[in-house]
């Protein structure tokens, strides 16, 4: 077990370190360098020359690579262009807002999505069947920016029920249990469940089809045994793979967010993303994708792990 | 009955048997579910096409004294929109670069992508070792990140949208048309055709291909939704087409702020996007579904 976690580790470091490439040479794909979007348009050409020095960007590309890698393993991703406050504390704190959203937004979705995926595995070419697989691919299916418009100009707009924007009373964005805060988070998690059920539903409903018709089932019930016991067998087996499944899609929501954190004004990395893109802020954008980016790969350990302590015979060479 | 039995059996033995697309055809055709997504695909794709011949009114030109006309107003079918431009033609024009913007992604996207996989795999050794390694580290990023994440660097237009997509779609390709290369160039028929003289290229050309491109073109055709829904997010957050260029996600953008005055009119870009995403989507299920039955 812990040597499988290991082997994983070793495998899984390459993959970070080509990460940091990506996310490193994202800053020189745009033409021009970083600085020419904020530099004054009437600098000098020494100006410009002494504001390039400053940021390491006269430097060759690997030198520059090493530099910045030597400062991101020891936590400081640079400063931000547009504010000047450091990358990492600003990233810090969008991150928790973004977990706290993303996490609750996989709970419904797995919530829903293990539900029709049960019932839709279990009566296959039923009615409750076809109604659950198109629950799943109209939330594969659905723009999930327009959907969290639609949710605003229902329960917002015409209800008045919730409210549409923000992450709490007054425009604050800390982020605290209550009611007053609960409110907003409403709609944004909602909007955002919609992917991850789709495809939960999907997954457990081929996995439970599969296990229903293997021998071991039929022979369970050939012995006897109850619909009740039997389902618990069917869970056992299933719940690998969906836990799976779930732990990826906190991660693709996490990373994916930006869309329906910018319809909502949630003050997460997907905002904080915006931001940058707009102001052309890349050490900012190069931050935040780093670390969204390092926790999918952590993310996607843990998650093979736990899998394949679950099920011993899940394990990948 | 005697004769029919004879006439069957007097049918000549050497008469060529169905062929496996004539069949999948066939099972397709039998889809009233992909038929009908099709048909949508296909009223979507004419609307767009024809929008200069049908289109009622012109995309660019809009009056501010009619502006945000409701649903149904006489003159605006489809009512207009912030700058009271007709709805109806603006959506209609609107699928041009939304359907072009979706779609061209996964075309070039299979072609690179089984272009690197097929030869990864059938190189093999370290060579494949080295591409798919590099495909993991794309693999690391959440498709959304990654495409905002270069667009966002590369910054706004149609050229720069449709390259991040690509990006995005390449690795995924890739990896599908290795794992099905690989499976497919140790079966024994490869070996047959290697021992029997048979150079690289002509086994790639008709024992690989053959056999992988379907199963790598059914992936890609379930890509086409993700695409659509990512380019129109691209552009809803003005990382792909400008305004006053008419296209689904921007219009789903600058109408934003009409929700409380016109929330019917404000959500029929996304609608669209959705109508479009959801046909992709069933129309690939029942192209894999046709597809999985081998003769």
């Amino acid at each position: 077990m812990l040597l499988y976690a290991l082997k994983r580790l070793v495998y899984v470091l390459p993959v970070a370190f080509g990460v940091s490439i990506v996310c490193f040479l994202l800053v020189h794909l745009a033409p021009g360098d970083p600085l020419t979007a904020i530099m004054p348009i009437d600098a000098t050409a020494e100006q410009q020359a002494q504001m390039r020095a400053a940021y390491g960007f006269d430097k060759p590309l690997p030198v520059q690579y090493g530099i910045w890698l030597f400062k991101v393993l020891q936590g400081d991703l640079g400063a931000s262009i547009a504010s000047g406050r450091p990358v990492a504390s600003e990233v810090g704190r969008a991150v928790g807002n973004s977990l706290i959203l993303a996490s609750l937004a996989t709970l419904i979705g797995f919530g829903f999505g293990t539900f029709f995926g049960f019932v839709a595995g279990y009566f296959r070419g039923s009615p409750l069947d076809r109604l659950a697989s198109v629950v799943s691919i109209l939330g594969v299916s659905v723009p999930h920016y327009w959907l969290g418009m639609v949710m605003v100009i229902v329960f917002s707009a015409l209800l008045g029920w919730l409210p549409s924007t923000g992450a709490g009373p007054g425009g604050s964005t800390a982020w605290r249990f209550d009611w007053e805060h609960l409110q907003y988070i409403i709609l944004p998690a909602v909007t955002m469940s919609a992917i991850p059920m789709g495809i939960i539903a999907r997954t457990v409903r081929a996995l439970v089809a599969d296990i229903l018709s293997q021998d071991f089932v039929q022979a369970l019930r050939a012995k006897g045994m109850g619909e009740w016991p039997v389902f618990k067998h069917v869970v056992r087996n299933a719940a690998p793979t969906a836990l799976a499944v779930m732990g990826l899609q906190l991660g693709y929501l996490l990373g994916g967010s930006i869309l329906i954190e910018t319809v909502f004004a949630w003050p997460g990395t997907g905002f904080l993303l915006n931001t940058a893109i707009f102001q052309r802020d890349l050490p900012l954008l190069q931050g935040t994708i780093l670390v969204l980016a390092l926790f999918f790969v952590a993310l996607n350990l843990i998650v093979d792990v736990l899998q394949s302590s679950l099920d011993p015979r899940i394990q990948r060479g | 009955m005697a004769a029919v039995d004879l006439s069957a059996v007097a049918i000549p033995p050497a008469e060529r048997s169905e062929g496996y697309w004539a069949s999948v055809l066939r099972r397709l055709r039998r889809d009233p579910v992909a038929m009908a997504a099709l048909a949508i695909i296909l009223l979507i794709v004419l609307a767009a096409i024809l929008a200069p011949y049908i289109a009622p009114a012109d995309p660019f030109r809009g009056s501010m004294a009619r502006r945000l006309r409701a649903v149904g107003t006489p003159g605006y079918p489809l009512g207009s929109d912030e700058l009271g431009r007709d709805m109806l033609t603006r959506l209609m024009y609107g699928g041009r670069l939304s359907l072009f913007m979706g779609v061209t992604p996964v075309i070039l996207a299979f072609i690179a992508g089984s272009g690197v996989g097929i030869f990864a795999a059938y190189v093999g050794g370290w060579v494949n070792t080295v591409v798919m390694r590099v495909i993991d580290v794309f693999f690391a990023f959440p498709s959304v990140l990654l495409a905002i994440a270069l667009s966002g660097a590369l910054g706004a237009g149609i050229l720069n949208s449709i390259v991040s997509l690509t990006v995005v779609f390449v690795p995924q390709i890739a990896r599908i048309a290795e794992a099905v290369t690989t499976q497919t160039r140790n079966r024994d028929f490869v070996e047959a055709a290697r021992i029997s003289g048979a150079g690289p290229l002509t086994i790639v050309r008709v024992h690989i291909l053959g056999n992988v491109l379907g199963p790598i073109f059914v992936y890609a055709t379930s890509l086409i939704s993700v695409s659509m829904i990512l380019s129109s997010g691209l552009s809803f957050l003005g990382l792909g087409v400008k305004p006053p260029e008419p296209e689904w996600g921007l219009m789903l953008n600058t109408l934003r702020t009409a929700i409380y005055n016109q929330p019917l009119v404000a959500a029929l870009p996304g609608v669209m996007i959705f109508i479009t995403s959801i046909s992709f989507n069933l129309f690939s299920d029942g192209l894999r579904g046709a597809m999985e039955v081998r003769q």
